[in-house]
């Protein structure tokens, strides 16, 4: 079942005529001639769609929550600054069919009642950006943008803004002011962007997947949305798959499909490179808990883990992790565990925009002290003060950076603290070219 | 508008922060204000020191707030209960917070300027641990002349963003304060643009640490050597309501005048601040009142220890300790520590 993707590698589906002939903008037909903005809102609520962005928060409730006092315009901000190391599925759906993001901000900013929208797109992405804006044109050309869209009366103006290559302004407060023209600090909430957020006034940001998959929606209803899925989770998700897999790429999946399925499937990543083996797994993007092969596959209670929201975080953070962003980045034996969470702390501190002293000073002192490990230098109390400071961080930071920078590091000890132990005891091998700590009884492949 | 704080219930108005109505208690319940500057607009809510736990959100939603939230920019609701010194887990997040915002710090107390009258070093005194666990390398920078009056040392500074925000809302022209990002971020070389202006000096004065210190005032006392004395002046530009600091007849320094919570009450010109060091210039008024605890009132005007007043007996049934030497001999008896949360 595919619904982002379905015409994704029909040759010229970048071009609005091409587009159209697969059945594009007939959301937009349908919303705004035949349709009420609350109507459209009940079929996203109906669909039980959440947000794509990470946080898994339902689009139509969010929606609902948006201010409307007389007379103040209301604005709907497309998040598209992805920059979650492993997630890379915006970019895929941007790049290949511009359009399918443009009819969905149609559609959702009529939804809203914002007469003007804003696409906030990664920095470094400025290919992407001229696509964009060379479909935007066609749009506008076509009149399905600008005023009195269709005749149907409804104006939108609709603008693509370039970020200037910071992680934090994916965060929506911070991706607001840098809208705005300022530094992409995270704002304190409340007030949310709901009720205060571009130029203090109400706002939905949104991610690019969420957007895109309300034209859908529209056409097919929220109840045949919600049919896809299991439980919560409904419809199909983008999942970025890399790693040590036979076939890396951008996959759409039904949720609900078997973590082994997905991971092992011909139809989706094709299993473990050759030879090798499963060791571990970060499945929603740079920011959530790792789990080891075992746990990624099963639940604690014995049950086969799904790709939903609900499975993936089945356990806590004891044995579970999130579904995120849906990059799920998959590691064979071959890798440092170490290694690995040294290159998410770096990150970490790479991004933390500095504003509040838990996440400033302590992703670095994160960074700091497992560089230290990873180069042979590590102390026995290290392991415990990483545990501790990711605490001391985890919930008292304005945004959730600090969580996201918390996070991995205390997974990597509660699964692997041997491998940590490992370098500090014997750094002699651990600081070897190449060297990965086996468990006893565990070998190279298959 | 009804709001409790460690066990003491009063009547604010809507609209009032959980640190105001704190400050209105007393000193002792007053959570720590790193970044919180109530004179400048916007401030507050980054530097994470006067975290509360809300144990109840309101009257109609009593449900207790999931995390720890900043008691300078959360309002009260009427029916809150919040727990600030009697609860572990506040204090012990407050710990965290001493240990981040010393990380990279210098800790050259002794030859800084601003030691003495610093708030860092009242919030590792009041809420710190004496032993560090950090072995890293610190990040530094070097020291930078902002002008003519304003000496810049980026080691010392804690990013709250008073001097940004004191820049903005005092300043012309100012386009930017921080440059970089995360441990690495700057006060940048931008707020050089607000030197030609006529109140940019108070970046001094709002500037909990010694990270923007008066060049004119460099190396010539420690505070606690030197008097405060209220005084004013003519001046058209400013209130000219000044404090004046003496070395024996020596008028070393003047700063704008500051209230019980270290900030300042009517900010004041460059020309009374680095221009007008002698005594003819002024006209004298006397000692200063030093409300906030401090080493400058040390063997000095103790007398003019402005002592909490209102429910502090009453809060002090329940309060906890912190290690200092302060006079408590106007406290009944300590009951035990109440059964706050405990994780
Ligand atoms: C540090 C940080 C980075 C984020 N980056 C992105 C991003 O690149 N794209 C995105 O859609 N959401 C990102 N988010 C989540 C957004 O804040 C927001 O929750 C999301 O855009 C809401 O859209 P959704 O409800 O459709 O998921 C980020 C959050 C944080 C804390
Ligand atoms: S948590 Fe980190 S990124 Fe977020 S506001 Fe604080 S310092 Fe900035
Ligand atoms: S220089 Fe001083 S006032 Fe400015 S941000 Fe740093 S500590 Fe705060
Ligand atoms: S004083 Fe409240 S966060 Fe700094």
């Amino acid at each position: 079942m595919k619904i982002l993707t379905e015409h994704i590698e029909v040759p010229g589906i970048e071009t609005i005529d091409v587009f159209r002939k697969h059945g594009g903008y007939q959301a937009v037909e349908k919303a705004l001639k035949k349709m009420t903005p609350d109507e459209v809102t009940e079929e996203v609520k109906k669909s039980g769609l959440r947000g794509r962005g990470g946080a898994g928060f339902p689009v139509g409730m969010k929606w609902s929550f948006l201010a409307k006092p007389e007379g103040v315009p209301r604005y709907l901000v497309c998040n598209a600054d992805e920059s979650e190391p492993g997630t890379f599925k915006d970019h895929y759906l941007m790049w290949k069919s511009p359009h399918t993001l443009i009819e969905g901000m149609i559609v959702s900013s009529f939804a809203l009642g914002a007469n003007t929208s804003y696409i906030y797109v990664r920095g470094e992405l400025m290919y992407v950006i001229h696509i964009l804006e060379k479909a935007i044109q066609e749009a506008y050309d076509k009149g399905l943008l600008g005023k009195n869209i269709l005749g149907s009366g409804y104006d939108l103006d609709l603008y693509v803004q370039s970020g200037g290559g910071a992680y934090i302004c994916g965060e929506e407060t911070a991706l607001l002011e840098s809208l705005e023209g300022k530094r992409g600090n995270p704002r304190n909430k409340p007030p949310f962007p709901a009720v205060k957020g571009l130029w203090q006034c109400p706002t939905v940001v949104n991610n690019v997947e969420s957007i895109a998959a309300t034209s859908w929606i529209v056409n097919n209803g929220g109840d045949a949305y919600a049919q896809i899925g299991v439980g919560r989770s409904t419809g199909t998700k983008l999942i970025s798959a890399s790693g040590h897999i036979r076939k890396p790429g951008v996959y759409e999946i039904p949720l609900g499909i078997t973590v082994e399925d997905f991971i092992y499937s011909d139809e989706w990543c094709g299993g473990i490179r050759d030879g090798h083996k499963l060791k571990a797994v970060v499945a929603g993007g740079s920011s959530v808990p790792i789990l080891p092969a075992e746990m990624i596959l099963t639940t604690a209670t014995g049950e086969k883990r799904l790709m939903t929201y609900e499975s993936l975080s089945d356990g806590g953070f004891a044995t579970g992790t999130m579904l995120g962003s849906g990059g799920f980045i998959v590691m064979d034996e071959t890798t440092c565990i170490v290694h690995n969470t040294l290159t998410f702390a770096r990150f970490y501190h790479h991004e933390s925009c500095g504003q509040c002293s838990p996440c400033r000073e302590g992703t670095g002192w994160m960074d700091k002290v497992i560089k230290r490990i990873e180069l042979g230098q590590g102390r026995k109390e290290d392991i415990d003060l990483l545990v501790d400071v990711a605490k001391k961080i985890e919930g008292n930071t304005i945004c959730p950076l600090g969580d996201a920078a918390a996070w991995p590091v205390s997974a990597a000890i509660r699964h692997f603290r041997d491998e940590f132990e490992w370098h500090i005891e014997h750094p002699e091998l651990a600081t070897q070219p190449g060297a990965v700590y086996m468990r006893p009884g565990a070998s190279w492949s298959n | 508008m009804k709001v409790t704080i460690d066990n003491i219930t009063l009547e604010v108005e809507p609209g009032t922060t959980i640190m105001q109505a704190a400050r209105m208690i007393g000193p002792e319940i007053a959570p720590p204000a790193m970044c919180y500057y109530e004179p400048l607009k916007g401030t507050g809510g980054k530097c994470r020191g006067c975290l509360v736990k809300v144990t109840a959100g309101s009257e109609k939603d009593p449900r207790p707030m999931p995390k720890l939230v900043p008691s300078c920019i959360t309002t009260v609701q009427d029916g809150m209960i919040v727990e600030n010194t009697i609860n572990e887990q506040v204090l012990e997040t407050r710990k965290g917070i001493v240990e981040f915002l010393l990380l990279n710090h210098p800790l050259d107390c002794p030859v800084c300027d601003q030691a003495g009258e610093c708030h860092l070093q009242d919030f590792s005194f009041e809420h710190g641990v004496s032993a560090t666990r950090t072995v890293e390398d610190r990040n530094t920078f070097d020291p930078v002349d902002l002008g003519p009056y304003i000496k810049l040392n980026m080691n010392r500074c804690i990013l709250c963003y008073r001097c940004v925000y004191a820049a903005d809302q005092l300043t012309e022209g100012r386009v930017h304060g921080v440059m970089h990002r995360g441990d690495h971020a700057e006060i940048s070389t931008y707020i050089e643009k607000a030197i030609d202006n006529d109140f940019s000096g108070n970046v001094i004065d709002v500037c909990p640490v010694g990270a923007l210190t008066d060049r004119t005032y460099r190396f010539k006392s420690r505070v606690w050597f030197s008097k405060p004395e209220d005084a004013h002046c003519d001046c058209d530009k400013c209130s000219g309501n000044v404090t004046l600091w003496y070395r024996g007849d020596e008028v070393i320094r003047v700063t704008g005048r500051k209230n019980e919570w270290g900030e300042v009450k009517e900010f004041i010109c460059n020309t009374c601040r680095f221009e007008r060091k002698k005594t003819s210039d002024w006209v004298i008024e006397g000692p200063t009142k030093i409300a906030r605890h401090s080493v400058i009132s040390a063997n000095k005007y103790g007398a003019n220890l402005i002592q909490p007043s209102f429910p502090i007996k009453q809060a002090a049934l329940e309060y906890k300790l912190i290690d200092d030497d302060r006079d408590r001999s106007f406290l009944p008896a300590r009951k035990s520590l109440p059964s706050s949360e405990k994780k």
